[in-house]
């Protein structure tokens, strides 16, 4: 066995998300390949909700989520019903505490206990996370070492008393984990691995605004877009970056716009109810052709949905949102480093093309974390497209790509003049419709159009799996390393995996590569389709309804689900051979 | 009188009589006594007839949405503390449509003037009523009458405390000047309330009207006592005019601002610190 899951279980406020970021932390750094990822309710305490932990060894990336649970650490009395599908009376150990929960239920399944209920009276009730650490760290026989100096970071600024009462805690779990009868799988360690950095997908995207050169962000907090703003904003004074909690995210937009304007890089990052008010704002920059950079993170809708799930329902909405008609290139990373790179790309794009690029990411993505070597983090370089301008200087100057030179106020002795109105050469508001309006539109949608569909998206189109393949599988955004895991778990002869993250407008190679497939299975996370029709209004590719695998409920593709669905069709497609 | 700030005049769609035609000459004749450059001087503005104003003065322009201008004149203002940064917009603009804008922009104190056209009613949309329109004027829409009080920009900025607050009627072109001049020159978030008539579909809020509902400040009146301010901010039979506000001893939003802290360059012309990136970027060696 060369990876192994972990899920812990409990109630908003029992500290879960610190069990999850310690154990990720200390067994990176003791030398094993980590991922985690948590499903969780829009709620500030009680309620039910759960962290997954898997452990590869040091040969063995795992990156996506799975179903399985090798080991379960249930810190409720509803917690395992919580997971009950999950679990297996044959695979599961539980960590169970007879205080707590009521073993006659689980009497068939591997039951070891530990004394939750009986430390928490000891220790205190707040210190039950730091128990279960310390029972974790004692059942891996993680150097003590390690575990106090990842305490101290964390706990270093709370001072000594905070400090020990953790410690004492943790040390306590530790002995009693020590003792615990788990066998854990024997799995290799790994010293790069050790070294390698640790993010999950808000830090991730965090970074890539600031690698991207970004230096203001006006955003209204909203899940599950909040984490990069509070990212950014823990960075701005190092990174000299302007943050304002906007008032509302038409605010938002705007003043991103605004601050493009004046020479800044600026995002808006929002989920999907703000962006539905970022509209205007979008369509605003169409028009005066402003750089913009959206972050939508992706939950579940309509209206207030799900806030704390996931889902990949807003391709639609980043594809047809604001008035008339303006183009936009829309990004659906599928990795941390993907993530990193895209968002960097996005700024430069943006600046030299003067359109608005949006990022979709969604709960998934932006809370999962993995470890990724440093090469994997490619560092872009900020190229600033805008130009010192002269006295005659017309911001909406005619030219043979459609791009006119972008000035700033301030910068050089011609003046920058912008207008949500039609406008002629200079911003001047015109209602000359045969020639100015028509000139206009001909610049931004066709001229501009034809720079845009030139670029090459920045990461090719790649098959992973079989190269004789002819069964592929399609998808984009985050369920990438899910699907890419189920196909080469499958390991079958004919069958491949393609993922989309750049999804508008489509890559130049789609139709080829796709046409190459004799049947195509595609998996995303919304109930209608949205790449589907896409593609098939873009590329000329139409998928059969039957072929097509769409979750709306909310949860994260497993790689289990993805396999089966897979399987079905490599048996379905056997039978015809 | 010609200034370096006239532009474009011939294109003006205003109509003959409008408030805003003396509104633009005091204005520039401002700009230019107080030595304002037009290469250093952003105008920005929502929507409305009064919004048409920066086509129609030499200067930077970003003419945006409706409600929308002061979320962009802020964000100017904070990437570039260097530039002069004045909003000009109706009352449906700024106290309609963009109403929490200017609420929660006066809290930020960004060092901005906002001059608002107030002429009480819809102009562009031909004579709908507006948020200051008062109680009873019968309008299209407002057959019957407006049954909504009338929206007083004055009390609700003394209230949160802006900056500079202040109320002017265009047909007193020399106090006009006179409170245009102390706004762009404060520093930190200025409000001017400009009773500037419609001639076209208010006929009720005239060039007489206002004379005769208005009473300029005495020499006496303390601006920065802030009960006094309040009182006469809901004076409505008649009302004053002049600075009627103001605090000197707040710290703008850029002033305040941690990118601002030790560097005070436009943001435009900062480079990103790739070291510092690459040093953070390889410290994340755990959650």
């Amino acid at each position: 066995m060369d990876d192994l899951s972990i899920v812990i279980v409990g109630q908003a406020g029992q500290g879960i998300q610190t069990v999850e970021e310690f154990m990720v932390s200390i067994l990176k750094i003791t030398g094993y390949n980590v991922f985690a990822t948590k499903e969780y309710m829009s709620r500030v305490r009680g309620g039910m909700n759960s962290t997954e932990l898997r452990i590869g060894s040091g040969k063995k990336r795992v990156r996506a989520y799975i179903e399985r649970i090798d080991l379960l650490i249930p810190l409720h009395k509803n917690a395992i019903e919580h997971v009950k599908h999950r679990i297996s009376k044959l695979n599961t150990a539980i960590l169970i505490d007879p205080d707590m929960i009521d073993t006659k239920n689980y009497t068939e399944y591997n039951c070891i206990e530990v004394p939750f209920t009986k430390i928490q009276k000891n220790i205190g009730l707040k210190f039950i996370n730091m128990f279960a650490i310390g029972v974790l760290s004692g059942i891996f026989k993680i150097p003590k070492e390690t575990v106090e100096f990842y305490l101290k970071i964390r706990f270093e600024l709370k001072g000594e008393s905070v400090l020990s009462k953790n410690y004492n805690a943790l040390n306590k779990g530790y002995d009693v984990g020590e003792k615990v009868k788990y066998n854990v799988p024997e799995m290799e360690k790994n010293t790069n691995v050790a070294n390698e950095i640790l993010l999950d997908g808000s830090q991730t995207m965090g970074l890539g605004v600031i690698a991207g050169g970004c230096n203001f962000i006006s955003a209204y907090p909203m899940s599950p877009s909040t984490g990069t703003l509070v990212f950014v904003a823990q960075h701005s004074k190092e990174f000299g970056i302007v943050v304002d909690q906007a008032e509302d995210e038409i605010a938002a937009i705007n003043k991103a716009i605004g601050a493009w304007y004046a020479g800044a890089r600026a995002i808006a990052s929002t989920s999907g109810g703000g962006f539905a008010l970022m509209t205007e704002g979008l369509s605003l920059a169409g028009m005066i052709e402003s750089p913009l950079v959206i972050h939508l993170a992706q939950r579940p809708g309509p209206a207030t949905g799900l806030p704390t799930r996931t889902a990949q329902a807003d391709l639609n909405l980043a594809l047809y949102a604001g008035h008339g008609e303006f183009h936009r290139i829309i990004f659906a990373p599928g990795s941390i480093e993907q993530l990193f790179l895209l968002v960097q790309k996005a700024f430069n794009i943006a600046d030299k093309y003067q359109i608005p690029v949006f990022i979709l990411t969604d709960q998934y993505l932006i809370d999962t974390s993995y470890n990724v070597s440093l090469d994997e983090m490619y560092i872009v370089g900020v190229d600033h497209a805008f130009v010192k301008t002269q006295s005659d200087y017309k911001r909406y100057a005619y030219t043979e790509n459609g791009i006119s030179p972008r000035g700033i106020p301030g910068l050089g002795s011609g003046f920058v003049r912008v207008d949500s109105d039609e406008h002629d050469e200079w911003g001047h508001i015109t209602e000359d419709l045969r020639n100015t309006r028509a000139k206009m539109m001909d610049k931004r949608i066709h001229k501009k159009g034809n720079t845009i569909a030139r670029l090459e998206s920045p990461i090719p189109l790649t098959p992973f799996g079989s190269t004789e393949f002819d069964i592929l599988i399609v998808c984009w955004g985050s369920s990438f390393l899910t699907v890419k895991e189920a196909v080469e778990d499958l390991n079958h002869p004919k069958l491949a995996c393609v993922h989309f993250s750049q999804v508008y407008p489509l890559p130049k190679e789609t139709t080829s590569l796709l046409e190459k497939a004799n049947t195509i299975l595609l998996i995303e996370g919304n109930s209608t389709g949205q790449f589907v029709k896409l593609l098939k209004l873009y590329a000329n590719i139409e998928i059969p309804t039957s072929q097509l695998y769409l979750k709306s409920n909310g949860e994260p593709f497993s790689v289990e689900e993805v396999k089966k669905f897979i399987s079905l069709h490599l048996k379905k497609r056997g039978k015809k051979d | 009188m010609s200034t370096i700030f006239d532009y474009n005049t011939e294109a003006i769609a205003w109509c003959p009589g409008c408030g805003n035609f003396p509104l633009l000459r005091i204005l520039k004749e401002a700009l230019v006594e107080l030595g304002k450059q037009p290469e250093r001087t952003v105008f920005v503005s929502g929507i409305g007839q009064a919004a048409k104003l920066p086509q129609y003065i030499k200067g930077h322009m970003f003419n945006g949405l409706h409600g929308r201008g002061l979320a962009v004149a802020m964000a100017i203002k904070a990437s570039n503390p260097e530039l002069t940064v004045i909003v000009n917009s109706g009352d449906g603009c700024i106290f309609g449509e963009g109403g929490n804008h200017l609420n929660q922009q006066i809290l930020r104190n960004p060092d901005i003037t906002v001059i608002v056209h107030n002429n009480q009613i819809y102009g562009l949309t031909k004579g709908q009523a507006s948020p200051t329109s008062g109680k009873g004027m019968e309008t299209p829409v407002q057959v019957y009458g407006v049954t909504n009080e009338a929206f007083n920009p004055i009390a609700v900025a003394v209230a949160l405390d802006a900056s500079f607050v202040s109320r002017v009627f265009v047909g007193d072109a020399k106090k006009t000047k006179e409170v245009f001049k102390a706004a762009v020159s404060n520093k930190g978030f200025s409000l001017v309330d400009v009773f500037c008539p419609c001639v076209s579909f208010n006929k009720l809020n005239t060039y007489q009207w206002y004379e005769q509902h208005s009473y300029n400040l005495d020499e006496q009146y303390d601006p920065t006592d802030k009960i006094q301010a309040f009182q006469k901010a809901i004076e409505t039979i008649k009302f004053p005019l002049g600075i009627i506000y103001r605090n000197p001893h707040k710290k703008t939003f850029c002033e305040s601002n941690i990118a601002y802290e030790k560097d005070k360059r436009p943001l435009y012309q900062r480079n990103l610190d790739v070291e510092a990136l690459r040093k953070l970027v390889e410290s994340k060696k755990t959650l």
